[in-house]
Formats: C-alpha cells, structure tokens, sequence
C-alpha cells in the first residue's frame, strides 16, 4: 500500500472503501511534534533522566534504610557524632557523613527529596489552578471580571511573599499544606496574567464565534475550545513552577516556618548546617546544598526543553 | 441552483442597525461605525439569498447579526415567524439548532488542537443530545455525507487541507439539519478547483434537506450560480436587490452596473471589448457615511438629490415587486455609465487625482477631498 489513497481523500465521492492506507501516514498531531522535538534533544534527555532518578530515588528511600539500618530521624549519638558533638565526615558507615544531631545525611537526604517533590508538584497544581481558572475567566469574560482580577493579582503581587509566609507561620504553625497553599497562592499571578493574554487573542478566533453559534455556554468555550490552546504555556510554566516552589519551600524550612523538624526537608538541614560550616563540617552544607541544586537544575532545563518543544518559535514568558 | 420556489418566508428582516463604538477618550465624543444601517430583506424557504459586496460594506456584520452573534442595535429579525432580535442567550439556544453558520476561514474556524470528532460532534454535546457511541456513529454518518472519510474522526485540523476542512465546517453546521444556513464567504478562501466541490455539496444538501442559505460572497461569478435572490450591499445598506440573472441583465443601480463590469469574462476578445467602468476613491468610512445616498461621492450619475435626500429601496423604471433598487438615477437597460458626469458640487466627490501631475505633498494623501481637488486643478 502506498501513500496515494490520502491524495484522492479531497475528492467529493471519497467514501471509506477507497482508504485503507491512510492510517499509516501519522498525522501532524502537535502534542507529536511536540514530543519528537523533545525527543531529539540532548538537554531534555539528560535532566529527564535526572528527574526520574530522582523520583526513584524517592520513592525507594526505605530501602536504603533497610541497607545500612539507619532511619531518617534515627540519632546514633555514640558513632555518629565526634569527640566535641559535631558531625562525622562521610565514611562506609556514613556514606555522606552525619548531621550535628548524629543523623545519617545520606538518608535524610533521600527522605527530603519526597518533601520537596510533594511540595513542587502540590503547590504548582494550586499555582495552575488558580492561573488557568482566573486567568480564562479574566480574559474571556472580560469587562468587570477582568478589572476584579487585575486588582486582585496587583494587590497580591504588592504583597511580600516572605512576609506573609511568615506571619501565617507564626500564626497558624508551619505545616505541608501551609507551604503548599502560600507557595501555590503567591505564584499564580504570572500564569494568570499569561493565560489571560492568550485568551484575549485566542477569543477573537471563528471557533469561538462558531461555538457560540452553536449555542455553545461561555464555561465551555472556556474550558473545552480554550483550554486545549493555552495548554502548551500552562505546561511550560508549569515545568518552570516546580523548581521554583522546590527552593521557595527550601527557603521556608530555611527560615523555621516551613515543614516542622524532625521531618528531614533540605532547607531545614542546609540552615542547620550554615552554623557548621566555618568550623570545617564541609559535607553538612555541601550535600544538601547539591541534591536541591541538582534538583532544581534538572527540573529547569528540563522546563526550558519542554517550551522549545511545544513553541518552537520561541518567545519569552512573564 | 434550485428554481425559485414560493415557499413561505423564513426570515424576515426589518431595518436591522448595528452600530459598533469607536472608543475614544473621555472627552471626545464617542463615534459608531456604521456596519450595519437599516436593512429590510425577506428569505424564501428553500432558496439561497446572496448578499455581495466589497469588504468592509457589512455583509458579514449582518450575517453575525442574524445568527445572534451580535446584539442588534436596533432592528427586528423574524425567523421563521418568531421574532429573534431581542431573544435571551438562554432563550435563544433553541433556536441555535435551526440557524448554523459556515465561516470563511477553514483554517480559523475549526479548533486546532481538538479532534475532528469532537468538533462535529460539539453540536450534540452542546445540546445534550447524543453521547457516546451513538455521538461518534452520527459523528461519522455527517462526515460520509459531507465526503469526508469516516474513519479520520480522530485526526487533528491541521491533517486536512483547505477543502476538507470547509467539507467539516459545513458538517458540524448539518448536525441539527438546521432550517437556515448561513454561508459567510464559504469559498472565498479555497482553491478555484475546490470552491466547485464545495458549492456543489451545498447544492446537494440543498435539495437533499431542503435547507435555506444565506450565501455570502465577494466574487460575483459565484454568488451568481448559488443563488436565486441576490442583495447588493454598500456601505452597510443594500443599493439592490432581485433575482439573481435579473441582476445581471437589468441592473439598475450604478454601483451595482459598476460591480458587474469588473467580473473578470473569461473570453480575451470579449473582455477587451468590454469597458469596464472603474469607480473613483475608495469606500468612504463608515464612521462617517455620507449623506443621501451613500454611493454619491463616487457615482457618475450624481446629481444633487443624491447629496439630500437618502433614496428608498423600491422598485425603479417599472419593474416588478421583486426587483428593488436604491436609487434616484436608476440605469436603463443598455445604458453606459461612462456617458455621465456627476452633476454636484465638486467638493461632495471623492476625486482621484493622478499623482504624477502632482505636488509631493498631495500625492501622498488625498484624504481631503476639497484640497485635493483645489491641487489637482493647479497642476
């Protein structure tokens, strides 16, 4: 079979008798294209294995624990702290050292990237949410909505991030889904605003007019004819979003007000270990500091390949 | 494309007016263009109105009008003996069904990131009407109809070329067979070869479902073929309106004489024997349309009343009922528009000056006419 029956489709008598190839020709699908793309790029490949040991790691933390029998809150204050209570350096017994509590690092460490991860994922589905619901709502229904979430987003970006993290924390004590709903809440606004500027082109386009000639009701032109078109950006910001809320979390544990101790969280170790530093304890900073580096790396590229990927034209966000 | 049948009156416009607001600032005052200025029209069950003109006249505008797209600033639109124009969204979804619209774009008008499937099949979600298996068998019943191979219900916009994808618009507009189609430019953007496809399928849904349509064109030639009744339109008023060969045999408004003389004929000899009449100007804005007939700053035929009074829209030089036209110096029957000269004051014609013989300066912008004609007589 050859590719000519797809050429005779165009005429008026084409019934489905004539076109039993057609199926092999793949189709320009753009999700497709989009992931071929993906596919050929050498940066994507690499920070998308990252991020998937990553996760693997994560989830197979326990099994690490199994091996070298220490548990992530487990304190060994005979083997794992020196002769003046500091840290001990990496050894077989310690594979990356201990903390300044006897802690093993290389488990805490483990058992932080699932606090980070559930962080990044949780806080950017509440960052999408909002973005997507307000940011169509504005830019499709226009006119006062529009004017009340402009406001609404000004005032929120007037608002220091840190600050009101702060005093929730102090009011209501730090928890996940604090973190979760302060990070998720605070950057919603650009994803709004990014939604809103592809609506309010996308709107004057006649498979709006046609769906409403169809009797089509707004939340549905909203949510099934837009949605599908401002998806590609929502993705790409989204991508961006976890690393993002990954040190926005770090830097909240950082601060006190984050994930409460003793649950092992990264920012809590890498302020813990900044008052060691100076006393030569190097890998109490250092690997902490490197597993949310790496992290967040991968996760950016990664962000970055997948925007090359869906707009291959290339444009700026925010 | 099919005789002209009496069947009843369909759709009935009565003087519809829309009115678009050109934002200005606070303290100017507010201006309106005028797309849309008072027309009257009645479609026949069964046949195919066309409405002509240039862009911008505001055949589209009264299309959208008549499908509810837009709120009609004033106006009444009965259709099929149910006046429409002031209807509730709520109230009007019902009628939804029986007036569908094809639009010109193949490429804009179909969701590119949904299926073909589920762009045909938005007509029966939108209304609740089948769902599942029994959407995609209808789904796939419309695209047979339509000549689209069945089997391709999954694939994206951007798998088929310009004709298919008119071929899926008009079949997403048959879901319901509706009453009224309304064909915005249908063609305008295809390939000759695929425009006839595309105009014989209408034909064949015609008289297969007994549809009516409002056919929309720029091109001439086409409207001709589809259409048992054509409206001229200028300036968002109809100038003429009658049988469609009648309109080519016995125009009786210049614009329309004018219109007629630039269809291209594809016989050189014949064409080289022709005189074309070419107008002067272009189209002047709608924002501020001119006065008494619309047409008078560039009409040959011009006198003074043309500038006064605003001529009405009824039958000229005897013809019958069904022959309309809206003007106070109709044309003969043989009648060369190239005999006349317009008979009003200079500074009411748009006058087009050859910019050779010109200044620099007034080549570039004739904008007012008055200067315009004050350089043009120095050079």
């Amino acid at each position: 079979m050859s590719a000519v029956p797809e050429l005779i489709v165009e005429g008026p008598g084409t019934g489905p008798a004539d076109v039993p190839a057609a199926k092999k020709i793949e189709g320009r699908n753009p999700w497709r294209l989009a992931y071929e793309r993906l596919r050929t790029d050498k940066a994507a490949k690499i920070s998308f294995g990252v991020i998937v040991l990553i996760i693997v790691l994560a989830f197979v933390a326990p099994l690490f624990t199994k091996i070298t029998h220490h548990g992530p809150n487990e304190v060994f204050s005979n083997i794992g702290q020196n002769a003046n209570g500091g840290p001990v350096p990496p050894s077989g017994l310690f594979w990356l050292g201990t903390d300044a509590s006897g802690r093993d690092l290389f488990i805490r460490i483990l058992y932080g990237i699932r606090i980070s991860l559930l962080v990044g994922v949780l806080s950017t589905g509440v960052s999408v949410a909002l973005g997507v619901v307000f940011g169509l709502a504005a830019g499709f229904l226009g006119g006062v909505v529009d004017a009340v979430i402009a406001r609404m987003i000004d005032v929120l970006l007037s608002l220091p991030f840190l600050v009101v993290a702060l005093t929730l924390a102090y009011r209501y004590g730090g928890s996940l889904w604090l973190v979760v709903f302060v990070l998720g809440f605070f950057s919603f606004t650009a994803l709004a605003r990014i939604v809103r500027g592809q609506v309010i082109s996308l709107r004057q386009k006649e498979y709006v007019e046609a769906a409403r000639a169809m009797g089509a009701r707004s939340w549905r032109i909203m949510f099934i004819d837009l949605l599908p078109n401002v998806m590609a950006q929502v993705i790409v910001y989204a991508s961006l979003l976890i690393p993002l809320a990954i040190v926005g979390e770090s830097s909240l544990s950082f601060l006190g007000v984050g994930i409460p101790p003793p649950t092992a969280d990264w920012g809590d170790m890498i302020s813990d270990a900044s008052g060691y530093y100076q006393f030569g304890y190097w890998w109490y900073l250092f690997f902490p500091s490197l597993a949310l580096l790496g992290t967040t790396l991968a996760f950016n590229i990664f962000g970055d390949s997948v925007r090359d990927a869906l707009d291959p034209r290339g444009s700026t966000y925010v | 494309m099919t005789v002209t049948t009496d069947g009843d009156v369909i759709l009935e416009i009565e003087n519809v007016v829309k009115h678009f607001p050109v934002r200005g600032g606070v303290f100017r005052r507010k201006d309106y263009v005028h797309a849309v200025d008072g027309v009257n029209l009645s479609v026949r069950r069964g046949t195919t109105f066309g409405i002509v003109g240039e862009t911008g006249c505001g055949k589209s505008t009264l299309a959208r009008c008549i499908a509810r797209l837009y709120d009609l600033t004033s106006g009444r639109i009965e259709f099929d003996g149910k006046d429409i124009s002031t209807l509730s969204t709520g109230k009007m979804r019902p009628v939804r069904r029986e007036i569908q619209m094809i639009f010109q774009d193949p490429y804009g008008s179909l969701n590119p990131r949904r299926r073909v499937g589920s762009i045909i099949g938005d007509p029966f979600a939108i209304h609740g009407i089948a769902s599942g298996a029994d959407r995609k068998k209808r789904v796939q019943e419309l695209m047979e109809r339509v000549g689209l191979n069945p089997e391709h219900f999954n694939r994206f916009p951007a798998e088929f070329s310009g004709g298919q994808r008119q071929r899926i618009g008009v079949a997403r507009a048959l879901a319901f067979q509706p009453k009224l189609i309304i064909c915005d430019e249908p063609v305008s953007a295809l390939d000759v070869s695929i425009q006839a496809q595309v105009i014989n399928l209408l034909a064949d849904l015609q008289s297969e479902f007994g549809l009516t349509y409002i056919f929309i064109a720029h091109d001439l030639s086409v409207v001709r073929h589809v259409s048992d009744q054509i409206a001229v339109m200028y300036l968002g008023k109809i100038t003429e309106v009658t049988r469609a060969e009648k309109l080519f045999t016995t125009a009786r408004h210049p614009y329309t004489g004018a219109l007629l003389s630039a269809v291209p004929v594809p016989d050189p000899d014949q064409s080289d024997r022709r005189e074309q009449i070419i107008l002067v100007g272009d189209v002047p804005s709608p924002i501020a349309p001119p006065s008494g007939c619309r047409f008078h700053p560039r009409c040959p035929k011009a006198v003074q009343q043309c500038v006064t009074d605003e001529p009405a829209l009824e039958s000229r030089l005897g013809d019958g009922p069904d022959h309309l036209a809206a003007c106070h110096r109709p044309m003969a029957v043989g009648e060369n528009l190239h005999d006349f000269r317009p008979a009003i004051d200079s500074s009411e014609r748009i006058i087009e000056v050859p910019g050779s013989l010109l200044p620099d300066d007034a080549g570039a912008a004739p904008a007012d006419p008055v200067r315009a004609q004050a350089e043009g007589s120095d050079a």
